[in-house]
């Protein structure tokens, strides 16, 4: 069931192709703005870069923190692609995202201490959305591990449209784009100074920028579950949705935690919960 | 060539004076410049910044800051001062509060003249400063190296009394 040579992939291929989408996203971004754009190369540099800088930490639990988050994300990616239990890769995820928090806590400093609690709020948001969409995957395929959710020919879209539209909000949260780049942003001076990653520099920071992108590549995979009956369409899908996402960051501007924590919470119970009752009622549930 | 010089970030710190060179800084973020196509960002942060980029003097209430940002930025580092107050103090160099020009306070690596200083000769100096960068680096390893060395070459002669002393 669970398939170590995929798992082996994410953990060498991902960060490739993570960085690779960062810096089209880049040069998109720059050309809806008006701009040239740096080279799509350019996250490998600038991460290359923080690599060849001070490792100036605060004091050494930061640090492993910052390890942590990149280990457990790296873990999380690569039990979605074996094909484990999407609930464990959703706790899984969830623990790496507060070693984040953890790290952010570990300086005493208050721009740092400001990030992790909008780090926190963030959690809270999309928390019950995700949890949301493991159940709706299993209502509509009759399986948690995603290895039987991949291999459907159930058209899993068409069962929960609702869920999959509330993924979309949160997705917003989780690629930290515009309008809910709440505790931490890509794009320069939009910030309390940088928020969560206020205090982390040189290789953490680095390690930082690398979790990004396997975060990126599981949560297109994610979405890529949605669409899997039919496999090219699951890839048009997943490059929609990336590019809705870029078109979304550069059109909103960002608004407060309570209107990001009370949307998100409000898009997963009416869509979220009414789209589950409706598959429940009319379906009986899938398989 | 390192990556240094192909990404480098720089925290903008606006000391006293006119402020017109800053708001020339800020047209070089535009899309009419778009320092983002060198991978130029304007970062805000001095932890994850590798260009210190100064516009104005120092007076006497922004010596500690200047000193702070400085001291805040991980190495290797440069220190770019743009406009021609941050070089000497400018006009406001006989004022009663301005002790002169950045590097009264910290080294500065790059000197970017203008009243205002032009956004060409800001991405002109910076692209300098880049050169610097790369220097630093160079001598930052070769530093750690001969550290390295040397810590080896401490333990040698121990070593050999230890199997001088085992017959």
């Amino acid at each position: 069931m669970i398939n170590i040579v995929w798992a082996i992939v994410f953990v060498l291929v991902a960060p490739l192709i993570g960085g690779l989408i960062a810096g089209i996203d880049r040069k998109i971004t720059a050309h809806m703005q008006g701009r040239v754009g740096p080279s799509i190369l350019q996250p490998f540099w600038d991460v290359g870069k923080l690599f060849e800088k001070e490792n100036a930490v605060v004091n050494e639990t930061q640090h492993f923190y910052a390890v942590c988050y990149v280990v457990f994300m790296a873990f999380t990616g690569a039990l979605f692609f074996a094909g484990g239990n999407i609930l464990l890769v959703i706790f899984a995820l969830t623990l790496a995202a507060i070693f984040l928090v953890l790290g952010a806590y570990a300086a005493n400093s208050p721009y740092s201490y400001v990030g992790a609690e909008r780090e926190l709020l963030q959690i809270m948001a999309y928390e019950p959305m995700v949890i949301l969409a493991a159940v709706g995957l299993y209502v509509a395929t009759g399986s948690f591990n995603v290895s039987d959710i991949a291999a459907t020919t159930e058209p899993v879209i068409l069962l929960i449209p609702g869920i999959f539209l509330g993924l979309l909000y949160i997705l917003t949260i989780k690629l930290r784009k515009s309008p809910f780049d709440i505790s931490t942003s890509h794009h320069a001076h939009q910030e309390i100074v940088k928020g969560v990653t206020t205090e982390f520099s040189g290789p953490s920071l680095g390690w930082i920028e690398i979790t990004h992108w396997y975060e990126t590549v599981f949560l297109l995979g994610f979405v890529y579950l949605f669409f899997a009956f039919n496999p090219l369409l699951g890839i048009a899908a997943v490059i929609v949705v990336y590019l809705l996402e870029i078109f979304i960051d550069n059109t909103n501007a960002r608004v407060k935690w309570q209107l990001a924590l009370k949307s998100s919470w409000l898009i997963a119970a009416v869509a979220g919960v009414v789209n589950l009752a409706a598959l429940y009622l009319f379906y009986g549930g899938a398989a | 060539m390192t990556y240094l010089a192909k990404s480098p970030w720089i925290i903008h710190y606006d000391a006293s004076s006119c402020n017109g060179c800053d708001i020339e800084v800020l047209a070089c973020l535009t899309p009419m410049y778009d320092v983002e196509r060198f991978g130029i960002i304007n970062t805000g942060n001095p932890k994850h910044a590798d260009i210190f980029v100064v516009t104005g003097s120092i007076n006497e209430k922004n010596r500690e800051v200047v000193r702070n940002i400085y001291d805040q930025m991980p190495r290797p580092n440069v220190v770019v001062a743009v406009g021609i107050c941050a070089c000497s103090g400018g006009v406001f160099r006989e004022c009663y509060n301005v002790a002169g020009g950045i590097d009264k306070v910290i080294p500065v690596d790059v000197y970017v003249p203008g009243c205002a200083a032009r956004p060409e000769s800001i991405i002109d100096g910076i692209v300098t400063a880049l050169g610097v960068l790369e220097e630093k680096r160079t001598k930052m390893v070769l530093d750690e190296e001969k550290k390295e060395h040397h810590r080896h070459a401490g333990m040698h002669p121990e070593h050999i009394s230890q199997t001088g002393d085992a017959p």
